[in-house]
């Protein structure tokens, strides 16, 4: 878990304020199986937007119903002023790279990469043209004459993407892509590919289950929920505030406290800090990071706390440690690695670090 | 991993059977056909070319073989223009109930193939169903005497049999195609036409090559359907190799016959392998 040193890395631009593709209220059910509910949500030009979601949360079925493979039970699609879910797949302006890629087995790497082009009716010098630019692109000149079964996991990637690519389609949809490629190779991919969509500079919307890889890539995430959209902001914002305590767990770690505000002071267990939040319960998240060792300074308004070290779990650059306060409240405190920690220990955390989220419904 | 003797043990019955009821008659058969019959109806155990001269020579002979593989040839193209879409309708578009139309085109099978030759002598003849029909309705006034002992009721009760032969490995093939090709193809702009062209069917051949090769070496040898429903017209190679090892006591000259299609049905089965691998991509 080195979600928050990654995102350090300079992330993209701000969201372009025109719209590309707009998701109105969509919902999707196989029988009684309901897999979305009312999903709306705006892809801008230039975008990359992922679905993060962990299986079964339909992050996938969203993405076929953009592509056009499953129809929306209710709700609509609209690309660049037009009604895009009333189309066939074929007629989209929209192009998928699968997860397991789908290069057709009985044609070279530049036949699946010409093959977009050439249904099209494309004239043979057109396709061999933009086929070589696409292929160059991907730095898979060398293979343009092998089979799909001759090369390996992460060259199919880079063709399937070569392939969808070619058709220079308003929007590029890849389901979980890197998924079968090894850890360090997905990496590499993860780096190559984002800053491919800068050059190229068309929307990609990518559905992945690794929220680190979410962090890493996107302008935007969506994540997703047993069907429903849980939040969508930027991996800054969804980290920092998260709106549910779902978000908050699923992206990146960290603590839930059960707290209340009366008059102007929260109050959570044997711990309390002045707020200006209104009376009433909350659930406040509490990233481990921004509990702090108690250093020798004490900070201007920093909330105190000391317990046991339960447990600590060795994470290389820093030390995940488990620390059980009084009246039993355990906290995990991200820590520098080099330190020996032992026994009781002092911490502290600045107030507004604790965000207060929606407790996430349970939907079953 | 498992010991000598269970090794030879398991692979024993299957290698004496291959050898005394496959390749000691292939040898007694290809000996045969170098010998000849003398006057006195004798096997005479001299070698000899004359019974492949022969089959070179008398017209009946090789123009009975090209009849028969040109009945086979469209006994296979029948067999796969209905066993194709049959087999692509199931595999792509049955869903829940591919299980019962799979089973409903299996069920003849289960039927003797003599019944069902025999049904079609009754649905063919002078007063059977179909000319009855005709005339019922007054399509016809006299009854179509080419309907049977023809080679159109070879071709027809022959396309009949061995359709579900071609189904079976075309529908397998299809079955194999990977959903997310056709959907890529779509993803790519193709229209369902150019999809089934450009990946569903080169991606089924080898089930077409199978199928193909089932059809035509099946009905190329076949002699119960010509016997029943050919009429002189109808004859095939078959049946001359079954009256020169019966009535005309000729053996040798069957032996020769027989040997030529043994020849020629392995070297096709010989192509259709090298073409099925071909096309095929694992």
């Amino acid at each position: 878990m080195v979600t928050s040193e990654q995102t350090a890395r300079a992330t993209s631009a701000g969201v372009a304020s025109t719209s590309l593709l707009e998701i109105r209220n969509v919902a999707k059910s196989f029988g009684k199986n309901v897999v979305l509910r009312d999903i709306s949500l705006q892809v801008a030009e230039g975008e990359f937007l992922t679905i993060l979601g962990e299986s079964g949360s339909g992050k996938t079925t969203l993405l076929r119903i953009i592509a056009g493979f499953e129809t929306a039970t209710s709700g609509e699609l609209w690309m660049g002023g037009e009604r895009l879910d009333v189309l066939p797949p074929y007629k989209r302006r929209v192009n998928t790279v699968f997860q397991h890629y789908a290069l057709f087995p009985h044609l070279t790497v530049e036949q699946n990469v010409g093959y977009g082009l050439m249904v099209e009716k494309q004239t043979k010098s057109e396709v061999a043209s933009r086929v070589e630019q696409a292929l160059a692109q991907v730095k898979m000149t060398a293979h343009a004459k092998a089979k799909p079964s001759k090369i390996s996991g992460g060259q199919q990637q880079r063709v399937a993407l070569a392939r969808a690519l070619v058709k220079r389609p308003q929007l590029l949809l890849l389901d979980e892509p890197l998924s079968a490629l090894d850890a360090n190779l997905r990496r590499q991919m993860q780096v190559e590919l984002k800053s491919l969509q800068r050059e190229v500079g068309i929307s990609f919307v990518f559905v992945t289950h690794d929220q680190e890889e979410a962090m890493v890539m996107s302008d935007r995430i969506a994540l997703l929920r047993m069907g429903g959209l849980e939040q969508i902001a930027t991996p800054r914002e969804i980290y920092s505030r998260p709106a549910t305590a779902y978000a908050a767990q699923f992206i990146g770690h960290t603590n839930l406290l059960q707290g209340e505000v009366r008059g102007g002071i929260m109050r959570c267990g044997s711990l309390s800090w002045k707020t200006n939040l209104p009376d009433g319960p909350y659930l406040l998240s509490l990233r481990p990071e921004n509990i702090h060792l108690l250093g020798s300074s004490l900070r201007a308004g920093a909330v105190r706390l000391q317990g046991k070290l339960q447990q600590r779990a060795f994470h290389g650059a820093t030390e995940l440690l488990r620390v059980e306060c009084a009246d039993g409240l355990t906290v995990s405190v991200r820590a520098g690695a080099r330190t020996e920690w032992q026994g009781e220990l002092e911490f502290e955390f600045d107030p507004a670090d604790a965000v207060p989220v929606r407790a996430s419904a349970e939907r079953i | 991993m498992f010991s000598r003797a269970y090794r030879t043990a398991i692979t024993l019955p299957p290698l004496l059977w291959v050898t005394v009821f496959l390749l000691v008659p292939y040898l007694l058969m290809f000996c045969y056909s170098f010998w000849s019959v003398s006057p006195s109806q004798t096997i005479l155990h001299t070698w000899t070319l004359d019974n492949y001269r022969q089959l070179l020579q008398v017209d009946v002979y090789w123009q009975t073989l090209l009849r028969s593989m040109w009945i086979a040839a469209r006994v296979t193209g029948f067999s796969l223009l209905l066993g194709y879409p049959l087999a692509y309708f199931l595999s792509f578009y049955a869903g829940k109930r591919k299980d019962l139309f799979y089973q409903l085109v299996i069920i003849p099978l289960w039927v003797s193939y003599l019944v069902r030759a025999y049904a079609w002598k009754t649905i063919l003849g002078s007063d059977g169903v179909l000319n009855t029909l005709l005339q019922y309705v007054h399509l016809t006034r006299h009854p179509l005497e080419f309907l049977l002992y023809s080679p159109f009721a070879v071709v027809l009760t022959l396309t009949h049999i061995y359709t579900p032969f071609t189904f079976l490995p075309i529908f397998a093939a299809l079955e194999h195609i990977p959903r997310n090709l056709v959907e890529a193809s779509h993803d790519l702009g193709a229209s369902p036409a150019q999809t089934f062209w450009r990946v569903v069917f080169p991606l089924s051949i080898p089930g077409v090559l199978a199928g193909a090769t089932f059809a035509f070496v099946l009905s190329l040898g076949d002699f119960l359907a010509p016997q029943l429903l050919g009429g002189p017209s109808g004859i095939m190679i078959s049946n001359i190799v079954v009256s020169l090892f019966g009535a005309a006591y000729n053996w040798p000259l069957g032996a020769a016959i027989s040997f030529c299609m043994l020849v020629l049905v392995v070297s096709l089965l010989f192509v259709a392998e090298r073409l099925e691998k071909k096309w095929s991509f694992a």
